[in-house]
């Protein structure tokens, strides 16, 4: 039993082993006490009532803000712009910055196991604007390694995009490295945090990333809220992405000026329970450390690893360093399409995603055109792995004497 | 939860992993592509027409077990039918699958692709059954306009 289980109302209610939480993970009880509390207590729009709800409403949205820019050590508040998702807030740096900036014959360079929420936003942006579109392709470990690194930045790279941690293979992206040569060229550097700050600390000054992404509802909040973290002084010269109320100054018949940061970012009545939310899950998160969660995680994590690799009939694509490998395990089963795979777990109890998780460039140049992914949090236990196991091997002696060998 | 044998049954088991279906049809009239994009499923479907009668079909591509049983058993129940009869197939087979159709007389015109009638209680994979389906509809559609 997993002394945290008594935190999700989902898991205590549902016996299954979910399995999936680089999709979205379940959300403890004080998120949502804390959203229901809004609506109870609170709920007004920020930021434009002059009577007193409303002015709760704006300082307790303000002070999320506040609380996410300590979260993630940025040195200015005004730097946390709140979104929809990660994907928003990629998008937003691909409209705001790269059309503004690129030019033909710049290079945009990007790992292949981009998401494609990281990829086909830059896709528009090299075809609108001329610059050219690069991959840092992966070895044999499922890394990608310092020569293709230093191989694909060049002095043309303006924009180098990378995920810290990628959704598909787990590995842990030497972002520290990719940024400091990056920056050594001249290129900006957007972080896709999205599979990365739920399980480890991210200090966005040490890191010196320029803009960063993540979602809310994959770090116990509730689903559709995000962040983008940018350097002031690049979102200070960037167009707005979105425009509307609550991003202006002064709106004339022709012509308008934009509010300063952050509001120039944030159109729109916002998301104020995501936020309120998210600042919850933080606090979960802070109160029980990330020393705990990556302790937690370990302990499935490699039980996961070594039970999984007893299984002669199953391709596992996680590199061997484990230093490398967070929490997410792609695997098939030789022969065997993953969805179908899939719905035999499903009707065992057991949750994983299938299919090409929003990967396909990565998937294509595996020579693979799916996966089964399981994905692990520090709610799951050692039962939930044993039950893929034994869902796996039913799912194995179904198909064994049809698969062509 | 319920148990999947009733799905991957036999003969749903032979004809997604080793379907004489799957091959190159010489001579075919129409070739279509059918895709899942979000499963990444793809199928492609040649028809080879004598008048108004299928008289032959055959497909490649990759795919789940249901989705490539599907292809080859709709080969199966469509070859040598007219038309008409044709469609009428096709959409008492789209029917049983939304679960618009449950009369077990009225699903016997289906012939062996009455065993993806389970494949209605797994709302996940209603598409992967449905692909071929929708798949030959477009071809008849397009080209046999009523």
């Amino acid at each position: 039993m997993n002394e945290f289980i008594k935190d999700f109302p989902l898991l205590e209610n549902r016996k299954i082993a979910y399995l999936d939480s680089a999709a979205t993970t379940q959300k403890p009880i004080q998120v949502l006490e804390a959203v229901d509390s809004f609506y109870k207590n609170y709920n007004a729009n920020p930021h434009r009532g002059a009577y007193s709800l409303s002015i709760e409403a704006t300082e307790m949205y303000e002070n999320t803000r506040t609380k996410i820019a300590k979260f993630i050590n940025a040195k200015h508040r005004e730097e946390i712009i709140f979104s929809k998702n990660a994907t928003e807030s990629l998008n937003l740096i691909a409209y705001s910055y790269g059309l503004d900036n690129l030019n033909k014959d710049d290079e945009i360079v990007l790992s292949i196991m981009e998401h494609h929420s990281n990829l086909v936003p830059w896709q528009n942006v090299a075809k609108k604007t001329g610059a050219k579109l690069n991959y840092m392709y992966i070895n044999e470990n499922y890394e990608l390694s310092d020569e293709e690194i230093e191989s694909k930045i060049t002095d043309k790279t303006k924009i180098v995009g990378i995920t810290h941690i990628s959704n598909v293979l787990g590995t842990i992206n030497n972002v520290e490295k990719i940024i400091k040569y990056a920056h050594k060229k001249g290129a900006v550097v957007v972080v896709d945090a999205a599979q990365s700050i739920q399980h480890m600390k991210i200090d966005v000054q040490e890191l010196d990333a320029d803009f960063l992404a993540f979602s809310g509802h994959k770090m116990l909040s509730p689903l559709g809220i995000g962040v983008l973290y940018g350097k002031k002084q690049l979102l200070n010269n960037m167009n707005p992405f979105l425009m509307g109320g609550d991003m202006i100054e002064y709106v004339h018949e022709q012509e308008t000026t934009f509010a300063p940061l952050p509001n120039k970012f944030e159109a729109g009545t916002q998301n104020v329970e995501g936020v309120i939310g998210l600042g919850a899950a933080i606090d979960y998160i802070e109160n029980l450390g990330y020393d705990k969660i990556q302790q937690k995680e370990a302990e499935i994590v490699d039980y996961a690893l070594q039970e999984l690799r007893k299984l002669d009939y199953l391709t596992l694509y996680v590199t061997p360093n484990r230093k490398h490998h967070s929490s997410v395990i792609s695997f098939n089963i030789k022969g065997v399409h993953p969805h179908d795979v899939a719905s035999i777990l499903d009707s065992n109890g057991v949750c994983v995603r299938s299919g090409n998780h929003c990967a396909q460039p990565l998937l294509r140049s595996m020579g693979i055109d799916s996966t089964c992914r399981a994905s692990i949090y520090f709610y799951n236990t050692k039962e939930d792995i044993d039950k893929l196991v034994y869902g796996l091997n039913k799912a194995y002696k179904m198909f064994e004497k049809y698969i062509v060998k | 939860m319920e148990d999947l044998t009733d799905v991957y049954n036999e003969l749903i088991m032979e004809h997604s992993m080793n379907s004489y279906n799957k091959k190159k049809l010489i001579g075919a009239d129409f070739c279509e592509i059918g895709h899942n994009p979000n499963c990444g499923d793809e199928i492609s479907l040649e028809v080879k027409m004598n008048g108004n009668i299928i008289e032959d079909m055959a497909f490649s591509g990759h795919g789940c077990a249901i989705s490539q049983a599907s292809t080859s058993i709709m080969i199966d129940t469509l070859k040598g039918k007219t038309i008409d009869e044709a469609k009428e197939i096709i959409k008492t087979f789209i029917e049983m699958i939304k679960r618009e159709i449950t009369d077990e007389e009225e699903l016997k015109k289906l012939e062996d692709a009455i065993a993806f009638k389970n494949v209605s209680n797994m709302p996940a994979r209603v598409k992967c059954a449905l692909l071929a389906w929708h798949t030959i509809e477009t071809i008849l559609s397009t080209n046999y306009k009523t």
